[in-house]
Parts: structure tokens; sequence; C-alpha cells
């Protein structure tokens, strides 16, 4: 009866030769960019991460995966890891809450929310470097709209840099939500009302839940995005003060170009394995919880 | 337990008129049907009920108390939806406990202030609400497992738990086949008996509307048009409209003159209709009326009065329909058994003049 039972393995149907060898031809185009860009060049990064290189890029000396344990450990590799977290954790949340409850007002068809409409789904539209110009602007202690010495604040740089990140997050958060919360039948959220539940409880315990599989979604790619972070403090904040926003993307970055390429491929790879860590949990932990309609 | 009341209630989308001033009482305990076709504000007015949309003009009572602006959760009725409208993330025992987790209740008398209810009372209004609609057993199950009948039962449960003054019904019978669809009726109607809780029951299928109301409210496009027992929209149909939504197939109406040549009757063509006994209204020589009477009530007769021409003839074995015309105006006649009819000839049919219905061609309106 259930979709689940019907895909038994079993009972999936068998492929042709021919039919396989089609839909392998159909793959082939995928597969080779794939390849091209992404599996070929990662195992390049692996290997070139056994070598030791000097400030003028010759490949030195090869010394194994020592160098990597060397530098997975270090404390800057830490640092700029931390650094990333704090982008995720600032940027994350408060672009997932606010991208919802606008979202949830547009939804509603509050008045003048078309205005709004226009304005979060236009953060999308220009690039991150375009924004983190916007934002460097903005926030100029002498010529900004905001007078604020946050950018040059070590408490407050990471923060500051995290705001324009914030910005895009919400308009892509609004989006999507949007749209998912177009599947939420009206009547069943109008049962809730009758049953007495408030506007905020309908949000928490009904609407939310059945909109689940869309904020996972964002949860994933916003923290992927977020762990990835290098236009933000590249263009914000140059990596300072004294360092307060090298995030480990920026650090490989700066890395890379004094062509100390080897370092720069240890935290590449550090990176890749966090992400892929990080994104199992996610979906381990919180897919259990997802309501997928049948 | 409670009567519902609408007075002079209005309501209007923009420049839409969705309900016309309705004025209607529904009485405490009683099965009351608001049946139409679509478009006509029945579902607008019970969602007024419920409060789910707000009232543009008039008052709206439950008991004796003006409910316009008092929130859905505090007028203490219930709504079963057209598409049931379960939690599609939580289980059965869940659906149907929901509206006791949040709502106060009278639980210590109908004097004593509403309060919140303790668990152990929640657990046993679930259960026997599982109970008294048979879904025993299928407490955990969520409702995507679950079959129409099924679903539509723990909407029912859902409903029944708070013990509201009024059950608020969206046409919940639509979605399913035919065969549980007759069933499921005579379970409501059944259910209604043991609990007498008023009932509101939205429907565009006269069958339903026919077999469960105690009285129906027939609507068409936000006006009232008839309210009375099955019986009285049956056979005294106020106007053309109501004379035309009852009853399958739909009444005969045909466009005729009164006169009193050769005693009292309403002509159309070759044809003359007799007219009905009682009739109070003073008709003129040759005003023009519409006549219409039931296909059940046309019988076949050698000294009939109404010449009709036969196109066809289904027999559906316990009874016949006869297609065809009189004077081109189209006229179905039901026959009982299966009375060897040719189509292309033409037959006499009688009809007993307390089975003849008289309307005013221009306001549509009965002329009794």
């Amino acid at each position: 009866m259930t979709a689940a039972r019907l895909l038994r393995r079993r009972d999936r149907p068998r492929y042709s030769a021919k039919e396989a060898a089609i839909a392998l031809l159909l793959l082939v185009p995928s597969i080779a960019v794939f390849v091209a860009f992404f599996y070929r060049p990662f195992l390049n990064l692996l290997y070139w991460g056994t070598f030791e290189s000097r400030a003028n890029g010759a490949f030195f000396e090869r010394v194994g995966l020592r160098q990597y344990r060397e530098e997975l450990t270090s404390s800057d590799f830490r640092e700029g890891l931390w650094h990333s977290v704090q982008f995720v954790l600032y940027t994350v949340p408060a672009g997932l809450i606010l991208g919802i409850l606008l979202a949830v007002a547009a939804h509603r068809r509050l008045q003048g929310i078309k205005v709004f409409q226009a304005i979060f789904s236009s953060t999308l539209a220009s690039s991150v470097a375009v924004t983190s110009v916007i934002f460097f602007y903005l926030l100029n202690p002498v010529v900004g709209v905001f007078q604020v010495d946050w950018l040059t604040n070590p408490d407050w740089a990471m923060f500051a840099v995290a705001l324009s990140a914030i910005w895009q997050n919400m308009g892509l958060s609004f989006i999507i939500v949007l749209a998912g919360l177009q599947n939420v039948p009206e009547e069943v959220v109008e049962a809730a009302t009758l049953d007495g539940y408030g506007p905020v409880r309908r949000l928490l315990r009904i609407t939310l839940p059945l909109i689940s599989p869309v904020l996972l979604f964002l949860l994933v790619v916003l923290v992927i995005f977020g762990l990835q972070a290098f236009a933000q403090p590249d263009i914000l904040t140059n990596g300072g003060p004294a360092g307060a926003t090298e995030t480990l993307v920026f650090k490989i970055n700066r890395l890379v170009r004094p062509d100390n390429i080897g370092i720069g491929a240890v935290y590449s790879v550090g990176l890749f394995f966090v992400t892929l860590v990080v994104t199992a949990a996610q979906f381990v932990i919180l897919e259990r919880r997802v309501h997928y309609a049948r | 337990m409670a009567s519902v009341t609408f007075e002079n209630v209005t309501k209007r989308f923009d420049d839409v008129v969705a309900v016309d001033a309705l004025d209607l009482a529904v009485d405490d305990g009683e099965f009351m049907v608001l049946l139409g076709p679509s478009g006509c504000g029945k579902t607008t007015a019970l969602r007024m009920i419920a409060g789910l949309e707000g009232i543009t003009d008039g008052k709206l009572l439950i008991g004796d108390q003006v409910v316009n602006d008092i929130d859905p959760a505090r007028r203490d009725v219930s709504m079963v939806f057209q598409s049931y409208a379960l939690y599609p993330h939580m289980t059965v025992q869940r659906n149907i406990e929901s509206p006791l987790l949040v709502r106060r209740y009278h639980a210590d008398g109908p004097d004593k202030p509403a309060r919140k209810l303790t668990r152990t009372e929640r657990a046993g209004r679930v259960d026997e609400a599982a109970r008294v609609l048979g879904l025993d057993g299928l407490l955990k199950r969520k409702p995507a497992a679950l079959s129409g009948g099924q679903r539509q039962r723990v909407a029912l449960a859902r409903a029944f738990v708070g013990r509201p003054k009024a059950f608020l019904m969206d046409e919940p019978l639509s979605n399913l086949d035919a065969k549980l669809r007759a069933q499921t009726r005579l379970e409501l109607v059944d259910l209604h008996r043991r609990v007498e809780t008023t009932v509101v029951y939205v429907t565009h299928d006269q069958v339903e509307a026919m077999t469960m109301a105690h009285r129906i409210a027939i609507l068409s496009a936000g006006r009232l048009q008839q309210v009375g027992t099955p019986q009285e929209v049956y056979e005294a149909p106020a106007n053309l409209f109501v004379a035309q939504f009852i009853g399958t197939p739909p009444m005969n109406t045909l466009n005729g003159t009164f006169t009193t040549e050769g005693g009292p009757a309403v002509v159309v063509g070759e044809s003359r209709f007799p007219v009905p006994p009682d009739l109070k209204t003073r008709l003129d020589e040759s005003q023009a009326v519409i006549v219409g009477t039931r296909p059940e009530h046309l019988n076949v007769s050698e000294d009939g009065t109404i010449a009709h021409d036969v196109r066809a003839v289904e027999w559906l074995g316990h009874e016949c329909l006869v297609f065809g015309s009189v004077e081109s105006s189209p006229v179905v006649v039901r026959q009982v058994g299966m009375a060897p009819l040719a189509a292309g000839g033409t037959i006499r049919l009688a009809v007993d003049p307390v089975n003849v219905h008289l309307f005013d061609p221009e306001s549509t309106e009965r002329l009794a």
C-alpha cells in the first residue's frame, strides 16, 4: 500500500543491458564535468598536500602525510576553522529566522508586504562581492551611512562582516520558504485556529513542521555557504583587524597566493571533510524529524 | 448544545456579495443542511459560524450570544472540513487530542469557569471519541497510513472530542466513494441521534440533504430560497429554483396560459394541465404561468390531457424514464416497471391536480 513497500529491492524493475548502456551514455556529460572539475582536482589536492613548498612556488619536498597531521592540528588551522564556524553561527540562524518571518508575512499578504518582497528577493540578485562592497560603504566609519567602528573593532568585526551574508541568506530563505508555504494546506492551519492555536503556536507546531524538508535544505545549504565564506572578509576587512576575520577559505586564498600550495591544499582538504561531517550530522540528526508529504 | 441564528447577515468580498441578508434560525439539536449549487454561499455561511470568515453586516448568534467578534476557538464549535484537514505529521491520537490541548472547557459544570483539562481527562475523552467512531487500534498511526473513510472518522472524532455546541460539516462525504458515502450517511445520522448536538451541514448533493436533514435551507447566489423539512421543500417548493433543484430527474416546467374554458386549467399548446385544487391566488384569463409536475407524478393514461412526443426510453429495471417533449418543451416521465413504450410515438399523460405546481413567470415564486 505505501510507496516504500512498493519499491522494495526485489520488486524494482530490472533494466536490460541496452537500457543500462543508454542510461550511462546520458550520464556521461554530467560525470565528465564532475570528474574534470571536482573529482580530479580533488585528487590532485590530496596529492599536493603531501608536498612542502617554499615562497617562490616550486614544489620542494615530498613530506607525505606528516604534513596533514601537522597542519590540521596547527593553531592557524583551528583559528581559521573557528572563524568560519563563527561566521556560520552569525549568518545561518539569523538569515533563516528572518527569512521565515518575512515569508510568513508575505504568505499572509499583510499590507505593504509587496514592497518588502521586492526588496528582499533582490538581495540575491547581486553577487556576494557586490553586496560586500555595498555593506563596506554602509559601515564605513568616516563616510558610511552608519558611521560605526565595527569593522575595525576586533570584537565586533566578525559580526559586521557577517551582516552582508545575513542580508543575502535572508533573501534566499525568504524565497524558498515562501514557495514551501504554498504547499501547506490552508484548511490544516484553519483547523489549528479552531483548536485554539494562536499565531505563534500555529507557526511552530503546524506550519514549520509541514515545511521541514525545505528548512532542512536551507540549513544544509546555508551552513555550507557559511563554512566557505571568503568574499565578505576579503572585501570588508581584508581579514583584519589583526586577523579577527580570517576565515578558513580566506587563509587558503592567502596561502595559495604566495604559492604555498601544499599547506593550502591541506587546509582545503580539511575544510572538505569538516563540511562533509557537519552535513552528514545534520542529516542523521534532523532528517528523522522531517515530515515528507506522501 | 445551542441554536445558531443568522440575523440579516451579509458577507461581501470586495464587490462580490457571497451571502445576501441571510435570515436563518437553526434550532438547538437540529440537523440543518445548507444545500445549493457551487458558489451559492453555503460554505461561506458555514465558515462565518466557525469564525473563519468575518461578517460584513448583520448579527450571528450562537445560543443567545452575539459572536460576530468572538475568536473561532472561543465559539465552542467544531468543524469537519471537506479535505478533513488532519495534521499529517501527528498521530491519530494527537490529532484527536488537539482541540483539548489549548482551549479551555467547562469541565466542572456549565456554571463553573472554563479551565484546561488534565492529562487524564484528555486521555479519557480521546478514548471515548475513538470508541464511538470505531478508531480503536488506529491511534498510533499517522493520517497517511489511513484510508479515506478512516481519515474522515478521525476528523469526526476530533470534532466530537471537545463536546461543542454545534458541529459544522463542509461536504464531508464528497471525497468518499459511493458505497462508503451511503454507509457513512447512516452512521452520521445515527451519531447525531446519540449525541443530539446541533449540526450545520453543507452539501450540494440533494440526496444527502433529503436523507439526513431535519430541515433544509436552500441557497442560490447568496440568497436563501427556502427553509423547510425535506417533505416541505419537495411537496411545496417556494420558487422555481427550489422546484428544479430538489428531485431527480428535476421537475418538468413548461410555459403555459391559464384558462377557465372547460374548467380551470393551464393550457400548453394542445395539452391541458389541471390546476391545484386549493389554489388561492386569483388568476386572470390568458395569464401566463409556469406549470410544473415531477416526472413521477405524470402517468401514462389513454384519456390523459397531455400530449407527449416520446424521444427515448431508458429502462432501469424497476422503473423507466421516458424522455420526450410537450409542445417542444422537454418533459421526462417516470414510470414504474418496464412499460413497453416505443420511441418516436406519442403518448397521453395524466396528472393528479394535487401534484401540479404553478409559478409566476416573472418572479418565479410559487403561486399557492
